[in-house]
This record gives structure tokens, C-alpha cells and sequence, in this order.
């Protein structure tokens, strides 16, 4: 496995004040808005950009976490069952605008799994997605995301692995290729 | 861990420390699922799973089915009255009948200890046991467990006693061997004459009082007289039953601690448990049979995850 580190902890950091700023250029104070974290590598992310939002903004944001272990399009199709994480939304989504937010967005179809477990706690009024990193042309289903972190041209063999200071010990994004 | 190790479950005996809890940790998640404004998933959508019960039952038929509709599977009941189990049909035979309708897992419950060992054995289906006989009940030990792990936080070191009718009970046996597998100690209290002789070799205590029984307990499961069951009188009366072996709310505000009190249904009330009691803070009755449709969602859904397509 060839390792290539495609965003360092200063690009990162970088990456992660950009998507913030471009959050606020839409959705203004946060009043309306909430970011919902897919289980289990989005929560990671969801944290970072609550941190880096609550910094410019001055005020608490409301996050949350979801998982769509039960929504997935794949049990049964795999080796072993689909163990679900813990979903965490302890507010009402009824009418609010939803931010969902994930690490790397490749198929498209753990989002479409989130857009319906989302469903099953109200009617937002409108849903967005933002993910660290977009693996283009990949697809299976047609989805895209509002807000980029980096877009990157992959290929199937390869593999996107976004790594956190609290989870793997540092902050950055790496590409990982077989020989 | 992340696979059960079974393939059907007939009992909490052959299951493993490992596998319960994996059932809990699968079970929170479908717990707060069904506090949801939209309680269902859609996980087992192309599942058919026959509920054939052969002995009555409202709490847990209703309990399987809620589970098996809010994983969006395909349900078919039956129950031996007015089947043709009447006109002389095996259980095979039966079983295999509705099976050749692309049933993908059947839910029994039957008089006979081993009907679903049996079973598992002759049908290619995933087989869940609701109740055989006076042998196992394996979802109802698992959901008293759970409740226990909710209510307690753990339930590694607590104190558990059953009271009742622990000869006739399935549920007596299944909660021995699932709490023990979690590290629970467990002590039976009841008439001499309905204790099993040798259920000490199972390792769990026995007592004949019931105070002695409640003070040395974290947690006291009542049980129901099977009076269906007991062909002989294996004590004299119900009142003297309930005078010496029946939970009433002065025995309860006597004990030097505060202890959990739990019955798996239905409750014959002013029998083995007064009405005060059974609705008194103290008792989790009821929560027992909300975490039943969890508990039921989660061994369900991870015997799906081994049906072959």
C-alpha cells in the first residue's frame, strides 16, 4: 500500500475554516440550522466544524449524530452483520434546515441511507450535505454534496481515509494505493 | 465480535457471554429507533417471518410481531386453534407447510420442552423459540437482563432471586443461564415442592422464606403460579401460596434496602404480587415489556444477517 497524504493538519485546518465560512454564508447565525454527523466517521468531522463555527460565531451550534446501519441498502449482502453506532439528535429536526455531514463521499449511498433515517425524525426544510472529501466520478447513485472539503479524482482499488488527532493520532487526509 | 454465534435460538444455553451482549448493544440502538416519531427501518424488507404459536400467549406474540413490522418484515401468524394441526397434521409436516411458502424464519412457541431444538434441526429456517414448555424462553431472559443492565447499570455482581414456580417455569430456567453467563448471582425461593430437586447443581442458591430470599437480593423476579401446568396440587391453597410467598408492600418497606421488582406477565395480581407493589416505583414491569420489542428487533435482526439469499 503506497501512502499520500493529499491534506496536512495546516491544510486541514485551513479546509475546515473555509467550509465553516462557507456555512455561514448561507445560513447566517445558525439559528435555523442544524449539523447532523452520519456514524460513524462523520461525528469526527461534525465536532471539528462545530468547534471551528462556535469560534466565528460566538454562540453554541446544535449537532447531532445519526446512524444508518438500518437504512443501508447492503445487510445481508455482507460477511457479517451491520453493527449499528449510536444515534444521538436530541432535538427536533421538524422544519429546521440539516446539514449532513460525512468524511468522504464516494458511492453516494451511505447519504442516501442518512436522508432516510433522517426522515424518520421530522420534515427539515431543507437538507444539504457536506463531506471532506469528494472521490469524483464514482457514484452509484445520483448525489452530490453543497459544500467540498477537497475534491479528488480516485480509483476504485484506491481508498480515502480521513484521520483525526483524537482518533488516529493526527489530523490529515491520505490516499491510500495497491501496488 | 461482531457475528452471533448461533444460528438459531432455541435457548440462552448455547449462547455466549459474547453474544448477549452483543444482543444488548444491538438492542439499545433498536431501543431508541422505537422512541422515534417514525418507529420503523427498513432493514428486513425482504424477510417473511411466520409466527406459529401452539399455546396462548398476548405479551410476546404481540411483542414478536411489533419487532418483526417495525424491521419492515413480512409477518404471518398462526396459532393452533382452528388449524389443522386439529385434524392431525406433525409439527414437521406443519412446519414445512408454511415454509414452502418462502418463509424465511419461523418464531414458535409449543407445550413441548425441545420442540424448537427439534425443529431447527428437521426445517431449513431460522428458528426462534417463544416459549417451549417448561424448558427455555430465551427473549424473555434476555429482555429481564436488559431491563436489570437499564435499571442497575450492570449486571455483573448483582443479586437476582426468582420466586414462584420455578418447576413449571421456563422463565425461571432461561434467567439462570443468562445471568449467570453475566456474572450475576442468582438464588430461587419457592415451595419446596416447586423447586426442581437438583437445580443447585445449576449453582444457584435456594431458599424456602421469602424475607430471607428479598434481604439478600438487589433484584426479586416474581413469577406466576402455572396452575395450567401443575396436574397434581403442589401446595395446599392460592392463600396460603400468596400468605407465605406473595410480594406485598409491608414485606417490601420492611427490607433495610430498596430492591427492583420485576414479573414477566401475565400477573395474577393479588397472588404472587399485590396491586401496590406491581405499580410501585420499585417495579419495572412495564419497562421489561417495552425493552421486550428491542430486545426482540435485535435477536431477529441479527439472525436475518445469516438467512442465505
Amino acid at each position: 500500500m503506497e501512502r499520500q497524504v493529499i491534506l496536512n493538519e495546516k491544510h486541514l485546518e485551513l479546509t475546515l475554516k473555509r467550509l465553516s465560512h462557507e456555512l455561514i454564508e448561507s445560513h447566517l447565525d445558525f439559528s435555523q440550522t442544524v449539523l447532523v454527523g452520519l456514524q460513524p466517521r462523520g461525528i469526527h468531522l461534525v465536532s471539528h466544524l462545530k468547534a471551528t463555527l462556535e469560534k466565528i460565531l460566538k454562540k453554541p451550534v446544535t449537532c447531532g449524530n445519526l446512524d444508518v446501519t438500518f437504512f443501508r441498502d447492503d445487510f445481508r449482502r455482507r460477511e457479517r452483520p451491520l453493527i449499528p453506532s449510536i444515534t444521538n439528535l436530541d432535538f427536533s429536526i421538524e422544519n429546521k434546515k440539516v446539514v449532513l455531514v460525512d468524511d468522504v463521499l464516494y458511492t453516494g449511498r451511505t447519504i442516501r441511507s442518512g436522508l432516510d433515517a433522517l426522515m424518520t425524525f421530522g420534515r427539515p426544510s431543507k437538507v444539504e450535505l457536506l463531506v471532506l472529501v469528494d472521490r469524483r466520478f464514482r457514484r452509484d447513485l445520483p448525489i452530490q454534496a453543497d459544500y467540498v472539503g477537497k475534491a479528488v479524482d480516485t480509483l476504485i482499488s484506491e481508498r480515502v481515509s480521513v484521520e483525526w488527532k483524537e482518533t488516529e493520532g493526527a489530523d490529515k487526509v491520505v490516499l491510500f494505493t495497491k501496488e | 465480535m461482531t457475528n452471533i454465534s448461533v444460528d438459531h435460538l432455541t435457548g440462552i444455553k448455547d449462547l455466549t457471554q459474547q453474544d448477549i451482549e452483543l444482543i444488548f448493544k444491538t438492542a439499545d440502538s433498536f431501543k431508541e429507533v422505537i422512541n422515534r416519531p417514525i418507529k420503523k427501518v427498513p432493514s428486513l424488507r425482504d424477510i417473511t417471518i411466520a409466527n406459529i404459536f401452539f399455546e396462548n400467549s398476548t405479551r410476546t406474540r404481540l411483542s414478536f410481531e411489533l419487532a418483526e413490522k417495525r424491521l419492515s418484515a413480512d409477518v404471518v401468524n398462526f396459532s393452533a386453534s382452528g388449524s389443522s394441526v386439529k385434524k392431525g397434521e406433525t409439527l414437521i409436516d406443519t412446519v414445512n407447510n408454511i415454509l414452502s411458502m418462502k418463509v424465511d424464519m419461523v418464531v414458535m412457541r409449543h407445550s413441548s420442552p425441545g420442540a424448537t431444538e427439534f425443529l431447527s434441526k428437521k426445517v431449513n429456517a431460522r428458528i426462534i423459540n417463544a416459549g417451549d414448555g417448561t424448558h427455555e424462553h430465551p427473549t424473555q431472559a434476555l429482555l429481564d437482563a436488559y431491563s436489570i443492565r437499564e435499571k442497575l447499570g450492570k449486571v455483573a455482581g448483582k443479586k437476582v432471586v426468582i420466586v414462584g414456580d420455578i418447576l413449571h417455569s421456563r422463565v425461571a430456567l432461561s434467567n439462570i443461564y443468562c445471568l449467570q453467563k453475566l456474572g450475576a448471582e442468582v438464588m430461587v425461593c419457592g415451595p419446596a415442592t416447586l423447586i426442581p430437586k437438583y437445580i443447585n447443581q445449576l449453582g444457584v442458591k435456594v431458599s424456602n422464606n421469602l424475607v430471607e430470599a428479598l434481604e439478600w437480593c438487589d433484584v426479586a423476579n416474581m413469577l406466576r403460579i402455572q396452575l395450567e401446568r401443575q396436574d397434581i396440587k403442589f401446595f395446599p391453597s392460592l392463600r396460603e401460596y400468596t400468605m407465605l410467598f406473595g410480594l406485598n408492600k409491608e414485606i417490601l418497606n420492611s427490607l433495610s434496602k430498596e430492591i427492583v421488582v420485576m414479573h414477566p406477565g401475565p400477573i395474577n395480581r393479588g397472588v404472587e404480587i399485590t396491586s401496590d407493589v406491581a405499580d410501585s416505583k420499585q417495579s419495572i414491569i412495564l419497562q421489561q415489556v417495552e425493552n421486550g420489542v428491542a430486545i426482540r428487533m435485535a435477536v431477529i435482526y441479527l439472525l436475518a444477517a445469516k438467512i442465505e439469499r
